[in-house]
């Protein structure tokens, strides 16, 4: 599964990267995001899910960052 | 100059907007703008109008309206008639009911929980310059408990809210909604699943909005209601009186208090909303609410909280 690292990447720019990983993606298609505690883990996955993508989980890897897993799911 | 040449519609001042300024025979025309919203072909019109009879610039007001500065007096009708009178008429001064803030609402802003663009235009249809008998009367719309109106330093401040409830069935143990939940309401239980502290949460919907398979749910949603805050040389914040209450009452729930607050006009004099609960105490205010809005009204509340700007003072 893919990996896209968006530690050290501020807000909205992780999420605009985010996006733009899930375009070279099929419908279906998993991805994994890592991302920086704080602003970075609450905005990131919020908007992804409004964006109508499948968030599968996410789990605390170290200190201060996170992998979220994102099923692709575009209209 | 005999004054006879040009005719002033005086109606046009009564009605408020026109303020003095410094120079002689100037004034600013203060421009209605409810809830901040704007359509940009009016907005092309005041631009016209404004360099027509104007200075160089317009003033963007702090509650959010236009204002045309440097307009001579003899230019007021003019003026008016060219803004297209219909849809644009001036917004008032003085002791009434003013023309309320709202920040962008749910529309197109992701966290916006309320429509607050549609209360602001409702009680600018339907309170707008209603005299108070005592003195300015502010209302203001946040569509979240992010509050960027600052909606407690107004009268009546509105802050959207929404009380989520959990269907733990449907939740994966994620974490995302503690992660996310600013006030520290949801805790991660021995189960792996969010508990719900209710006396911590704010009411903002976080939890909702991040939740990856829905498992939080809206359990009501509405505004929370501060009353008695303002700001100005003696600064108060208003305090909690309301929860949930339904958009489609925010009108009556207005009206009750203008009622409440005229009805103390003789006694009181000029001054504000919440210096009149901090004299009168706040009891009758709340059990009069809790007669038309017995599912909303807070069991208990206490008055204004005054902010002690000055403190640190040396003289």
């Amino acid at each position: 599964m893919q990996l896209v690292d968006l530690r050290g990447v501020s807000c909205p720019t992780n999420f605009v990267k985010a996006k733009l990983a899930l375009e070279d993606l099929e419908n279906g298609e998993n991805v994994q995001i890592l991302l920086d505690d704080g602003e970075a883990v609450k905005n990131v996955p919020r908007s992804l899910k409004a964006d109508g993508h499948k968030l599968i989980a996410l789990q605390q890897v170290g200190e201060g960052h996170y992998i979220l897993e994102v099923v692709k799911n575009e209209e | 100059m005999s004054g006879t040449t040009h005719k002033i519609d005086l109606n046009n001042l009564k009605a408020g907007g026109f303020i003095k300024e410094r120079g002689k025979d100037l004034f600013t025309v203060r421009l209605r703008v409810p809830g901040g919203r704007m359509k940009v072909a009016r907005l092309k019109q005041i631009a016209e109008v404004a360099g027509k009879y104007g200075g160089e610039f317009v003033h963007l007001s702090v509650r959010q309206s236009i204002e045309l500065i440097n307009i001579n007096f003899r230019h007021f009708d003019d003026v008016v008639a060219e803004l297209g009178e219909a849809d644009q008429k001036v917004a008032s001064c003085g002791a009434r009911v003013r023309v309320p803030v709202a920040c962008g609402g749910c529309e197109y802003n992701p966290n916006g929980l309320v429509d607050t663009q549609h209360s602001a235009l409702e009680v600018d249809e339907k309170l707008f310059g209603i005299p108070t008998g005592h003195h300015k009367f502010k209302v203001a719309f946040a569509g979240c408990p992010f509050d960027c109106p600052k909606s407690a330093t107004n009268d009546i401040g509105f802050q959207g809210a929404i009380l989520p409830v959990l269907d733990k069935t449907e939740c994966i143990s994620c974490g995302l909604c503690a992660k996310n939940c600013v006030p520290k309401a949801i805790e991660i239980g021995a189960d792996k699943k969010p508990e719900f502290i209710s006396e911590k949460c704010i009411w903002c919907g976080d939890c909702l909005k991040v939740c990856p398979t829905n498992a939080w749910k809206e359990q009501k949603r509405g505004y929370t209601v501060r009353i008695g805050g303002k700001w100005g040389r003696n600064p108060l914040v208003g305090t909690l009186f309301a929860t949930f209450l339904p958009e489609e009452r925010v009108v009556a729930f207005i009206e009750t208090v203008l009622a409440w607050y005229k009805e103390k006009a003789e006694t009181f004099g000029r001054i504000r909303l919440g210096d009149v609960i901090i004299t009168e105490g706040v009891h009758s205010l709340l059990e009069l609410l809790r007669k038309e809005f017995p599912d909303n009204v807070v069991a208990d509340t206490i008055p204004p909280q005054i902010i002690a700007t000055q403190t640190g003072i040396h003289l």
